[in-house]
């Protein structure tokens, strides 16, 4: 199968660029990153800073506080290439992150509380 | 909400304070289950699919060449979000297949409250691998039976039974389309780990 069998506008034909060019090859991130982490942008970009198209998609994306899950899956990219650009932006300033809690044995009863009367009230 | 203007510079801890929490429930299961129905019947949201993507240990980090290579695989994973208050987000996430990706549930179930595993009274045999992931590590789970058009009705005793589940184990039945079913089930689920955790 080669590139030239697909129309570039056709979605089953997977991404035209492998996914890590987008970081530059870089396919680590700070390991805070779960998916259900939080983001959303703090500024908008600077006129004088370089980003990739991937990384305003992300602040335009984070206008409102979004999880690194829904950020992959709206711009259709791996989870693994949105955690490498928010550290990116992170370190900028350009984001602000809110990890989950990643507590297992002993969940948070305020938060369980929550939890069951937000569903009842669906 | 305090994020409606992009131009204006929001300050880090106020911005922190304001930011919502976010939970998650695995929905777990076999093949066919309806894992995705299940998600779909009361997310906020078309349940949306991100893709993992598995790169081997050996794959150095300014390796272009490797990185959709041999070495490296994709993983789905479908997931709804429901909003529960300004302050709460609860994400669904169905897990991928029980054959292989065992590693990919390690992360998914990394700070989930726990799961709820979907059993298909027709091949139940295939919510034996996610009962016994879940039991292994300690997870926190119900089991949900369901109930399809035609399937005959079953003893939630006899579910029990046949999948060697402990006591305290809440076994239910539901309609994995119906909202208020689904809805049910998560409710019940997370009064069980209320109850559980004020023991």
């Amino acid at each position: 199968m080669s590139w030239s069998e697909h129309d570039a506008d056709d979605e089953s034909a997977g991404p035209l660029v492998r996914p890590y060019a987008m970081t530059h090859g870089r396919t680590r991130a700070s390991a805070d990153f779960d998916l259900i982490t939080l983001v959303v942008a703090a500024r908008s970009p600077h006129p004088d800073e370089f980003w990739e198209p991937e990384h305003l998609s992300i602040l335009e994306l984070a206008q409102r506080p979004v999880s690194v899950a829904e950020l992959a899956a709206r711009m259709n990219v791996p989870a693994g290439v949105v955690r490498v650009l928010l550290d990116d932006l992170r370190a900028q300033g350009a984001l602000i992150v809110r990890a989950a809690s990643l507590e297992t044995s002993t969940p948070n009863l305020t938060i369980l509380k929550a939890v069951a009367d937000g569903l009842r009230a669906l | 909400m305090a994020y409606a203007h992009s131009d204006r510079p929001v300050r880090g801890t106020s911005a922190v304070a304001t930011m919502p929490m976010a939970v998650k429930i695995l929905i777990a299961g076999g093949f066919g289950a309806g894992k995705t129905t299940m998600v779909a019947s009361v997310s906020e949201i078309e349940p949306l699919r991100t893709e993992e993507l598995i790169t081997a240990e050996s794959v150095g980090v300014d390796d272009l060449s490797g990185v959709e290579g041999k070495n490296t695989t994709t993983v789905a994973l479908d997931f709804g979000r429901i909003t529960l208050t300004d302050n709460l987000i609860l994400y669904l996430f169905g897990t991928p297949g029980q054959d292989r990706f065992w590693f990919v549930w390690d992360e998914l179930a990394t700070g989930a409250l726990g799961a709820v595993v979907l059993a298909d009274t027709r091949r139940l045999d295939d919510s034996f691998p996610s009962v016994d992931y879940f039991e292994k590590r300690g997870i926190p789970f119900v089991v949900a039976v369901n109930c399809f058009d035609g399937a005959k009705q079953y003893d939630p005793a006899d579910i029990r039974i046949a999948l060697d589940l402990d006591d305290d184990v809440l076994v239910l039945l539901c309609d994995a389309r119906d909202r208020a079913s689904t809805k049910e089930i998560l409710i019940s689920f997370v009064e069980d780990l209320i109850r559980k955790a004020q023991r």
